[in-house]
């Protein structure tokens, strides 16, 4: 089938998909934007977290037809040219990255929670943060970051 | 060693401060790209098919109707592997595809590449293999002793390390015995297995992959495709984590086969089902104790004996139980020891590395001993550990006597002098209760426990293997400035090993750019990124390589160099170590010891056995924090694989065959169940090491397990012998 969605601001067309491809699968596969990661591939994970119409959606769980005619952000879609977005730039600082195959839906999950919630506490931060794993950090860096990032914005 | 006059500079993005990853940019952007993100014009995908059995006899592989399939381009069996049809990292045990016998459920048996993901599975449904099934062996013990079938030629036991010091029949006053289980635990690195593989035009093949060595998966990959080694030419892949899950290849020999077979690049991606099966886990073990002591808790002897199941395939079993039976006693001066320790082929799935290697099984066990000492003496748990913690001076069960700082009565009173988190008062938020927004309980039944452990870690490569690594560093003036390159085979997997070679050469040569270049096998061996090496060996490479530079720079400053390159290639060792004697386990094994001491605060719901960690501080020595923020991250991640495998993480095998793969069924830790962390690093120099510096990743994921089981009993009164402890095991029920 012919998939015609709007990534990042930029209309896109993938042909010939298969209907039981998901979301991630074409935004990695089809239309060379492999930010958003294939950790799990069950919705457990978070890795590949990304914004359809603004609600932030595991794209592993989207079929790919389900998002024809919508509105995708993902990841690499967040940093305006060379200027990364806050929650971005203190994951950098914080020491928030390690192996950083979490990392793309951590920071799309955390730029989610600070349009919400610009000052959130602790215990939001890891509410909101409870859906994304991270096997490298112990989290306590993530939560740097997140907290940084709202005292920067 | 070389000298040189000019000394190491203190600067602001070197050795000892924590500037920004060279990779930190692109990860946070999406742009990094990890093995399973590459791509080829043309390329197509291969997929695996597996035993459903975890012991069975193969009657017979039809591919026919495979093949038949449109968009199908290669289906591969054991006959077309070209060269030795068996690998492994200690022993070549392991077939690259199954021929006459499958001995674990998930083992490979047949490759395919097609067109299409989609297409590939649909071809795996449509291969036919006949199985006669057998009588899986699924029990170390009885494994060790003989019961079963013969799973490889000459027995089920991979390794027996036995260790003798003082006198066997030492007898004291206090004697406590126990019989502990730690299960399965899985290093749930987040990036699955992937790796691309592009046949070239020499005949040869370009793989590029994810993996913790690529020099020891290039051996492997050469013999089982008989080719000589420079046609197979490996690029490390970005990485997504590793734990020791990226130690035994997994899609390497697949990959490169199918491409040399289609003419056409192929990629291979595990899903996580299939990642459960496509690595090594972590030991599963029993192990039985017994302390002697005085009745002040002084140790007089430690017996024990432990049973590691290494599953079908020896991998790395060997030098696990080499761990498991030196670091045996824990960090304890002990004058009379006898360890064995037994590595057993049965038909589970394949164990091998995983962060802690050994000494986290050995720890659960010595560290829940101590505890019952400290009872049976009537002493703090924190005491006991004191008045019997080793030091510089000890010597070791092995007859090693240790050369360099051991604190581990310090570690244990720094986390013991922490503050501890305020009790609970007023409405709790249900957050910050057992149980959380489930809304399980308001507080009541909820009771808090507080307990202690310390561990030890031997560091680098032990036992006589020549552990080197091999860099280049060139320096030079590009665009009016002085530059550096570091050029080695080393796998950055996540931890900052690429940060810390830029800082390195910042401080010894007083440069500002220095570029990392990628990993790759047209350098030499920077050998394994595991046994908290990389920053000892490959840091102590390039430290060598850049004074070299220096004293070839003379009185000039890198700035001055003109049109000159200054280039140097070196091959690094630590100090060496021996074996171990065959019958008496005596040896100086080890090249350095790394310690790391926790305290846990639990609150458990008792009524339906729920845990919550409230704190879990820790104290390390790391001799020197190169980068003190990498370094506080290794000791974070590192707790937090520790807390899983004491509360939630464990591979359930029934018959052999995994029940949860899968991380809705199997659970690591999220961010609701890590608790804030103070963290002590102490840094007392070792004068054998580079800057005085102590392997840092492994040391906390040791110590962190049994404080909190102590915790649980100390809240619960349960005597808790085995991680990882479940609901039922604090209710009773």
């Amino acid at each position: 089938m012919r998939l015609n969605v709007t990534v990042n601001g930029r209309p896109r067309q993938a042909d010939d998909v298969w209907p039981g491809e998901s979301l991630l699968y074409v935004l990695r596969e089809r239309l060379g934007l492999p930010g958003s990661k294939n950790a799990c591939e069950q919705g457990e994970c978070g890795s590949c977290t990304v914004y359809l119409d603004d609600v932030p959606v595991c794209s592993c769980l989207v079929a790919a037809g389900q998002a024809e005619g919508r509105q995708v952000r993902t990841v690499e879609g967040l940093a305006e040219g060379d200027r990364l977005d806050p929650v971005q730039q203190s994951f950098v600082d914080a020491g928030a990255v390690q192996c950083g195959f979490c990392t793309p839906g951590l920071v799309v999950a955390a730029h989610d929670l600070l349009r919400r919630t610009p000052r959130p506490s602790d215990e939001e931060i890891r509410e909101a943060l409870a859906g994304n794993l991270c096997r490298c950090t112990g989290y306590e860096k993530i939560l740097d970051a997140v907290r940084t990032a709202a005292d920067a914005s | 060693m070389t000298t040189s006059t000019k000394s190491t500079v203190t600067r602001t993005d070197g050795i000892g401060a924590s500037p920004r990853r060279p990779d930190g940019t692109a990860k946070v952007r999406g742009e990094f790209a990890y093995s399973s993100d590459l791509w080829h014009e043309d390329m197509l995908w291969g997929a695996t098919l597996r035993s459903p059995h975890p012991y069975a006899r193969i009657t017979g592989i039809d591919i026919a109707r495979a093949l038949a399939l449109p968009g199908v381009y290669a289906v591969l069996t054991h006959a077309d592997v070209p060269g030795v049809n068996r690998y492994g990292l200690e022993h070549a045990d392991q077939p690259v595809l199954a021929e006459d016998v499958v001995r674990y459920r998930g083992e490979p048996v047949v490759v395919v590449a097609a067109d299409h993901p989609e297409t590939a599975r649909r071809a795996l449904e449509r291969v036919e293999v006949g199985y006669e099934v057998l009588d899986p062996v699924t029990d170390a013990e009885s494994a060790v002793a003989g019961q079963g079938a013969e799973l490889h030629p000459g027995g089920n036991v991979v390794r027996h390390v036995p260790i003798r010091r003082g006198d066997p029949d030492a007898a004291a006053e206090v004697v406590v015995t126990g019989r502990y289980e730690v299960g399965m635990q899985d290093q749930a690195f987040l990036g699955p297995e992937s790796g691309l593989a592009v046949p070239a035009e020499d005949g040869g093949v370009d793989l590029y992959v994810a993996t913790q060595w690529l020099h020891v998966d290039q051996r492997q990959i050469v013999a089982a495709l008989d080719l000589p080694e420079d046609k197979v030419r490996l690029t490390l892949g970005g990485v997504g984590g590793a734990f020791g899950g990226r130690e035994d290849l997994s899609i390497q020999v697949h990959a490169c086969l199918l491409a040399l077979h289609t003419g056409r690049p192929v990629k291979m991606v595990y899903n996580r089902e299939e990642s459960f099966y496509g690595h090594v886990h972590r030991h599963p073990a029993v192990l039985y104790y017994e302390h002697g002591a005085d009745r002040d808790g002084t140790l007089r002897y430690v017996r024990a004996r432990i049973y590691l199941d290494g599953g079908a395939y020896a991998s790395s079993t060997g030098a696990v139980v080499g761990n498991a039976a030196t670091l045996g006693v824990g960090p304890y001066d002990v004058p009379n020891v006898s360890v064995d320790c037994w590595g057993a082929y049965t038909n589970n799935p394949p164990c091998g590395a995983m962060r802690g290697f050994g000494a986290v099984q050995a720890a659960f066990a010595y560290e829940s001993q101590m505890d019952r000492l400290a009872a049976a003496c009537g002493l703090d748990p924190v005491e006991v550990r004191i008045r019997n913690a080793m030091a510089q001076g000890t010597v070791m069960p092995t007859g090693q006597v240790v050369d360099s700082p051991a604190p581990v009565e310090e570690l244990l009173r720094r986390v013991r002098a922490k503050p501890l988190p305020p009790e609970p008062s007023g409405e709790p938020d249900l957050r910050t209760l057992p149980g959380g927004v489930s809304n399980t309980t308001h507080g009541e039944g909820v009771v808090r426990g507080v307990g202690y452990a310390v561990g030890i870690k031997n560091i680098c490569f032990s036992e006589g293997f020549d552990d080197y690594a091999t860099v280049r560093v060139r320096l030079q003036v590009v665009g009016g400035e002085p530059a550096a390159t570091v050029h080695t085979a080393a796998c950055e997997v996540g931890q900052g090993l690429v940060t810390v070679l830029q800082q390195i050469v910042r401080s010894e040569l007083g440069v500002e750019r220095v570029t990392v270049e990628p990993s790759d096998t047209t350098i030499g061996s920077a050998g394994s990124t595991s046994a908290s090496r990389q920053t000892y060996v490959t840091g102590g490479a390039v430290r060598e390589a850049c004074l070299r530079i220096r004293d070839a720079l003379g009185a000039l400053s890198p700035a001055e160099l003109g049109d000159k390159v200054l280039d140097e290639t070196v091959e690094w060792r630590h100090r060496p170590t021996e074996e171990l004697h065959p019958e008496t386990g005596q040896g100086n094994a080890h090249v350095q010891y790394g310690f790391a001491a926790h305290r846990a605060v639990v609150d458990v719901d008792t009524e339906l056995g729920l845990v919550k960690v409230v704190a879990l501080d820790c104290a390390q020595d790391v001799g020197k924090a190169i980068n003190p923020q990498a370094v506080l991250g290794q000791i974070q991640g590192g707790s937090a694989q520790g807390l899983g495998l004491a509360v939630m993480e464990e591979i359930k095998t029934e018959g052999g065959v995994i029940r949860n793969p899968s991380f809705t069924d199997y659970l690591i830790p999220t961010v609701l169940d890590m608790p804030p962390m103070s963290i002590d690093v102490l840094e007392l120099a070792d004068p054998h090491a580079p800057y005085g510096l102590r392997g840092v990743g492994e040391p906390p994921t040791i110590s962190s397990t049994p404080a909190v089981v102590a915790a649980i009993r100390a809240a619960t009164g349960r005597a808790l012998t085995r991680v990882p402890v479940r609901p039922e095991h604090i209710t009773g029920t």
